[in-house]
Formats: structure tokens, C-alpha cells, sequence
């Protein structure tokens, strides 16, 4: 049974939710309660992964008993081990979280909503634990098209939102099967480590230069880094509350997680750092997402569109970590790809019960909010804080460290780069906090907002307890982000 | 060069076919035109994939020779007899994928139709700007 593991962590949500409908025909509330114990199941078989790993290392499991590089084969290395915890462990804490925002903003459509949410889960867990090329592109598209159905059922223009996330996500998932295509062509497998072994005499080859080229040009789309970013902020912003908690912090981290396998898992950090100009690109790519990002996000009026452009900015941060290429710098990467999908989930739960108390996500709606939901907004305060990079949230850590590995890379223009994209959080998220807390309710602006003060009060528990839980893991990842470095993240860089 | 083109005529296919597809999705304002050349796109690449597989000179599918017991089963297989059938495979996955997308994609398009009567995105933006 113990052996079995890696792969339950992707068959326990997949069956879930295919029983799901069923659940939901006999008692429509007991979906709810089946999505959580079905991800709370997932979410300790990766712990117990990430333990096992921790101890015994890379854990190698074999699809059917067939022998790589004939068969499927799952790999869970430290980046995949943690990947599998931060997934897993988010999307049971969005779980418990949607009970109340689901049955307000989609009311009789709570079955199909857990349905597709565990299918999506099941994407995401997928794509992070597969050794295997194209079973990625598999996983991604199905973690794609669940996503795209969480988020046409949104609010008025979602499906226009959505169609236009299909064509890009379409276009993306494309890009990268052929970038596999070329790569088979050239070496006749699939598998990850195969290929690895396969590829370096090829490496002078044009065919393999198309492939990387394509790989990276899907991934970018799919992670939405600037200027193909233009899907996310429309689409994250339309999409029920729930579902904008769930994917707004995955999708973007998991194509990351991809990206980063591709460059330093399939290809030898040899050829990506060394032989082609990849990382160069890269760090401009970051630098101009960054500012972009920030700028964009400083001219917007709605809450959850400013974070969607703060989630582009965060693209930026790891994708010109990485792109620096060296060990510190790629540290703080992969160490901000889980402060950023913790700090991210905390924004967009908090965005999620102020849309649920006001039916609003403007930030002109957000008046005297301190008074009336405390708790809410200490949350929003602490997210707020992690995403400018004050010390002890994690925020600060893996900046800290992107900012030495720009030092030493002697790239003056990224490390300028991420310290003004804190001086915009830092106007970004005072003016927010400056409304909640000076401006007081009878003040209030418009009429829409005011109508509905009187019943403005502190969120029900099934999604504070949440919201406040991811709060403080903002605050321990930060504290504890040493063993966190020492223990997971350090194996998880590639030897340079 | 012209031997080279011709002798490669189905890859430039597939490269035509995808520009094709990949100009449809960007330039077009009509949602269905739109989901039609994202099937040309998607239908492209099966295109490259199943190319890649081909062999020159009258080879076949494995399963039809020294297949289910019959006579000469227990000879060597020679691969060079056999069209390479991964990408085959490959591509009933990605087909169903395909299919998988395009169902989606309608029914998105079913969506917007219902609420703004109409399928051109110039008229839904208008709509939607109009509230």
C-alpha cells in the first residue's frame, strides 16, 4: 500500500470526482463534504511523499509495472514532492473555504462545481508528478479545460473572458505538443530522464532548438507571462470567487514548475544556461512582466483585476530568477513559487468574502471595512505585506534571495526592477488599506455600497478559519523558510 | 531546393495548414470562425505527428503480419517492415483532447449566444460596454 502512493495522489481526486454527480444525485450537500475528505486524503498522501522523499530521496514509480522508457513512469523528486504539498494542501484549504461563496454565487450548480474543481485538482497533481512528456500535455489539458468551465460559469462576461482563454490556452497546449514532437523525433522517447540521456550529442541540433523554442513559447502562454498575459487578468477577475482562489495561485505555479523541468530536467542546465541565450531572454522577459505588471496593476479600480496584475508581476519575479542562472537566484525562484501561491490564495480568499459580504470587488466598495471584518482584513494586511517583501513574512525571504542572485549575476536592471515593483506594492496596497480604514461607511461613495452596509459584518467561520490559517502560514513559511531551503528547495536546484 | 520541397510536401502541409489555423484565431471576429481554425491548428499537428511515423517503401501496420498467433508469428520482428505506431497513438490521445476542447469551447460559445444574442465580438463588447 505504501508503494502505491504516488500514484493514489493523482487516482483519489480523479475517481472522486467522477463519482461526484452521483453523491450529488442522492444528497446534493454531501458533495461538498465528499470534495474534502477526498483532498484531505490527497493532501496526506503528499505530505507522506514529501517525508518519504525527504528521507529516502527520488521516488520512481511505474505505471503498470512497465520499465521506463517503454512505460509511464512518475517520478517525485524534491521540486515535484513540494509541488505536490503546495497543491494538494491549497486546493483542500479553497475546498473548505467555497462552501458559503459557492452556494451564493452559483446556487444549484454545487455538484458540478466540486466536480470539476476535484478534476482540475487532479490536473494539476498530474502534470506535477509525471516523468513523462507527452502524459503532460494530458494532464495539462485536462487541468486547462476544467479550468476553463470554473470560470465561464462566472460572472457577466466570463464566457467572452473564457473564449479567449480557450483560443490562447489552445494555442499554448499546442505549442507545447509539438515542441514534444520534434523532441521525439530526434530521440524516440518520451521520458523525461530518457531524453536527458539522449539528447546532449543532439545539441547542436536545429531541430531541438525548434523544440525548445516551441516548449517555452506554449509555457509562457499557459503561465502567462507578459506580453502573452493578456487572457489572465479578464478571465481570473470574471471567474466565481472559488474558483479565482483555486487556479489564480496554480495554473500560473504549476506552467512554472514546468518550465523549470524543461530547462533543467529534459534539457541539461548546460544547454539552457550556456549553449543558447535562453536565460538572457529570460531575465528581460521577468523584468519587463515585473514592471508591466506593477504599472498595470496601479491603474486599476477592481480589487481582484489589481491582484490579477500582481499575479503577472510574480510571474515576472521567477521566471528572471531563473533566468539569472545561478544557484541562489534559482533558490529564490523556486522558493517564491511557494510564498507566491500562499500569498496569492490569501489575497483572492480575502477578495472572495469581501465579494461575498458587499457583491462587490471594487476597491471604491471596500469603506470602513477594518471595523466591520477585522479579521478579514488582517489577513489582507498580512498577504499585503508578503507581497512588498516585509520581514517576517515569507515574501521578503525569497526576494531577499532573488535580489543576491542579481547581485551576484551583476544584473543591475532585474535587481532595480524588483525593488521598485515593492515600492508599487507598497502604493499599490496602502491605498486599498487607506480606504478600508480611514474613509468611514456613512462616507461612502456610492449608493450600491452604502445600501448594503448595514449588513456588512465579520465572514462565517467555514471561510475565515481558512483565510486566517493561510495568514499564518505566510508568516511560518517565512520563519521557518530556512528548513523549508535547507531540506526541500536545495536539492531541488540544479548543480550548476 | 524545389526536390527538397516537394519530397517534404506533407511537413510544408502541416506548417501551411497551421498558419492557416493560427490566422483564423487571431484575425477573425467571429467566435465559430474562430473555434474552426483552432481545429485546423489542432488538426495540423496530428498532420506533423502522423508524418513523423512514416516509412518509404510498402511498410504496414504491426498488427497486420506475425500478429495473433497466425502463421509465421514466431519470426523476428523487423522493424523497418512496420510504420512506427507511437505517434499513432499519441494522436488518438490528443484527438480526444481535441474533441475535449472543441465540446468546451461550443458550449462557452452556447453561453455567450444565450446571453448577448449574437456570436461576432466586436457586438459583445459593445453589449457588454453598455451594460
Amino acid at each position: 500500500m505504501i508503494a502505491q502512493i504516488p500514484i493514489l495522489i493523482v487516482v483519489i481526486p480523479l475517481i472522486s470526482s467522477l463519482f461526484c454527480p452521483l453523491i450529488g444525485l442522492w444528497r446534493r450537500g454531501l458533495c461538498y463534504l465528499w470534495a474534502i475528505v477526498a483532498l484531505a486524503l490527497c493532501a496526506l498522501a503528499s505530505v507522506n511523499t514529501l517525508f518519504a522523499v525527504i528521507a529516502n530521496g527520488t521516488i520512481h514509480y511505474r505505471l503498470g509495472g512497465w520499465a521506463p522508457p517503454f512505460g509511464i513512469e512518475y517520478v517525485v523528486d524534491h521540486l515535484s514532492a513540494m509541488m505536490l504539498v503546495i497543491v494538494s494542501v491549497i486546493s483542500l484549504i479553497v475546498a473548505v473555504y467555497s462552501k458559503r461563496t459557492v452556494e451564493q454565487e452559483l446556487p444549484g450548480r454545487v455538484v458540478y462545481f466540486y466536480t470539476v474543481f476535484l478534476l482540475q485538482v487532479t490536473g494539476f497533481l498530474g502534470i506535477v508528478i509525471t516523468g513523462d512528456l507527452f502524459n503532460l500535455y494530458v494532464f495539462l489539458e485536462i487541468g486547462s479545460l476544467a479550468g476553463y468551465a470554473l470560470i465561464a460559469i462566472g460572472e457577466d462576461g466570463a464566457p467572452l473572458a473564457t473564449f479567449r482563454y480557450i483560443v490562447m490556452g489552445t494555442i499554448g497546449a499546442c505549442f507545447y505538443l509539438l515542441g514534444v514532437g520534434y523532441i521525439y523525433i530526434s530521440t524516440g522517447s518520451l521520458n523525461m530522464a530518457d531524453v536527458q540521456q539522449l539528447l546532449p550529442q543532439l545539441y547542436d541540433s536545429r531541430v531541438i532548438l525548434t523544440a525548445i523554442a516551441f516548449l517555452l513559447a506554449g509555457l509562457a502562454v499557459k503561465m502567462a507571462l507578459f506580453p502573452v498575459h493578456v487572457w489572465l487578468p479578464d478571465a481570473y477577475t470574471k471567474a466565481p470567487s472559488a474558483t479565482s482562489a483555486l487556479i489564480a495561485p496554480l495554473m500560473t505555479k504549476i506552467s512554472l514548475y514546468v518550465m523549470i523541468r524543461v530547462l533543467f530536467t529534459v534539457f541539461k542546465p548546460h544547454l539552457s544556461i550556456e549553449l543558447l541565450p535562453i536565460t538572457d531572454i529570460m531575465v528581460w522577459a521577468g523584468f519587463v512582466a515585473i514592471l508591466v505588471g506593477g504599472i498595470m496593476a496601479l491603474a486599476q479600480t477592481d480589487f481582484k483585476r489589481m491582484l490579477c496584475y500582481v499575479v503577472v508581476a510574480e510571474v515576472g519575479y521567477i521566471v528572471g530568477g531563473v533566468g539569472l542562472a545561478n544557484t541562489i537566484a534559482i533558490k529564490g525562484a523556486v522558493l517564491h513559487i511557494l510564498n507566491d501561491a500562499v500569498m496569492t490564495v490569501g489575497l483572492f480568499t480575502v477578495a472572495g468574502i469581501i465579494m461575498y459580504k458587499t457583491k462587490s470587488h471594487n476597491i471604491s466598495d471596500f469603506h470602513g471595512l477594518f471595523k466591520k471584518m477585522p479579521f478579514t482584513m488582517f489577513a489582507f494586511v498580512v498577504g499585503a505585506l508578503s507581497i512588498i517583501g516585509v520581514p517576517p513574512t515569507c515574501g521578503f525571504f525569497s526576494k531577499w534571495y532573488l535580489i543576491q542572485g542579481a547581485v551576484i549575476a551583476e544584473h543591475w536592471a532585474f535587481l532595480i526592477a524588483l525593488l521598485l515593483s515593492s515600492l508599487i506594492s507598497v502604493v499599490l496596497f496602502f491605498r486599498v488599506i487607506e480606504i478600508g480604514y480611514v474613509f468611514q461607511a456613512s462616507h461612502g461613495g456610492n449608493a450600491h455600497a452604502t445600501g448594503h452596509t448595514a449588513t456588512i459584518d465579520e465572514a462565517p467561520l467555514s471561510m475565515l478559519i481558512p483565510t486566517i490559517a493561510i495568514a499564518l502560514s505566510i508568516i511560518l513559511i517565512g520563519v521557518y523558510n530556512q528548513a523549508i531551503l535547507s531540506n526541500i528547495i536545495a536539492f531541488a536546484v540544479p548543480r550548476l | 531546393m524545389f526536390e527538397f520541397v516537394v519530397s517534404h510536401y506533407n511537413y510544408w502541409a502541416y506548417v501551411g495548414l497551421m498558419m492557416i489555423g493560427f490566422y483564423a484565431m487571431m484575425a477573425k471576429r467571429n467566435l465559430i470562425k474562430k473555434i474552426i481554425g483552432m481545429n485546423i491548428f489542432q488538426s495540423a499537428i496530428i498532420l506533423f505527428y502522423i508524418s513523423t511515423s512514416v516509412k518509404k517503401g510498402g511498410v504496414t501496420v504491426p498488427i497486420l503480419e506475425h500478429a495473433h498467433g497466425g502463421h509465421g508469428a514466431h519470426h523476428a520482428v523487423n522493424i523497418m517492415q512496420y510504420a512506427n505506431p507511437l505517434p499513432h497513438v499519441l494522436m488518438l490521445t490528443a484527438i480526444v483532447v481535441m474533441v475535449a476542447t472543441l465540446g468546451v469551447a461550443v458550449a462557452v460559445c452556447i453561453m455567450i449566444y444565450r446571453r448577448y444574442n449574437t456570436l461576432e465580438e466586436d457586438e459583445i463588447i459593445m453589449s457588454i460596454k453598455r451594460g
